[in-house]
């Protein structure tokens, strides 16, 4: 992978670090000068995959959430979320649209369906009790050149 | 996160304002919960003008409000989302539940 740029950093996985997620993102993002939409798409993505991590993968617990972001050849970007939390069990499961274990807390079960459909390409690996990896990529279109 | 709420002739309007994700959600839904039951509105507009972000958090809020809207005899209804969470709501299906204006 030819890697152009990169920014890798860990946060403790506190809900507040949803939106510093994404303005990470975003502020590294603004050297591609993507469009609104873009823009909007990816925060989006990131923030559903980091309330992951929070929600579900340290469920009750805290733990570390390492957030990386790539800026590859063509304009693609290639964003990771790991954490050491809990795992998924079935993941095919999990990313079924409206499929949630925490009802009781709202969760509509459509983090996945939007991830899926905001990025180019979603890859999710897990293994109970190691930890959860979500891997996007997507490629911007020409508008900032 | 902030939350304007205003009622005239039966009907409230809360205005929110700000990033709506998992972390300002549980308040919101505390706040929403509280006013809906202490005041019984026919019908409660939640006013997203001013949302400048909202993942599935927000759809999740949408839902369990208009949940209790019903039960307690009331109609929710989404007013002016910026175009980038129209994509949200669309993808949700919510529309089919809540009306959006």
């Amino acid at each position: 992978m030819d890697i152009l740029n990169e920014i890798r950093f860990t946060m403790p996985s506190l809900s507040v670090n949803e939106s510093t997620a994404r303005a990470v993102v975003s502020s590294f993002l603004v050297q591609l000068n993507p469009t609104v939409e873009e823009l909007s798409d990816i925060r989006t993505a990131v923030s559903e995959a980091v309330t992951n991590s929070v929600v579900h993968g340290y469920r009750g617990t805290k733990g570390d959430i390492e957030l990386t972001v790539r800026l590859l050849p063509h304009r693609e970007i290639y964003i990771r979320i790991k954490d050491k939390g809990c795992g998924i069990g079935d993941i095919k499961q999990a990313m079924e649209p409206l499929f949630t274990t925490a009802p009781e807390e709202e969760r509509s079960g459509l983090g996945f369906s939007v991830m899926e459909s905001f990025m180019d390409s979603l890859t999710v690996r897990s293994k109970v009790g190691k930890g959860t990896t979500i891997t996007m990529r997507k490629r911007l279109s020409r508008h900032g050149d | 996160m902030k939350i304007d709420i205003t009622t005239e002739n039966g009907t409230s309007v809360a205005a929110l304002c700000g990033e709506l994700d998992h972390h300002c959600a549980k308040d919101l839904r505390t706040q929403l919960d509280k006013f809906i039951i202490g005041s019984r509105p026919q019908k409660l507009v939640i006013d997203l003008k001013n949302i400048t972000f909202m993942d599935s958090s927000g759809i999740g809020l949408i839902m369990g409000r208009s949940k209790l809207m019903k039960a307690c005899g009331g109609q929710l209804v989404v007013h002016s989302p910026q175009p980038y969470i129209k994509r949200v709501l669309k993808l949700s299906g919510i529309e089919r539940i809540v009306s959006i204006t």
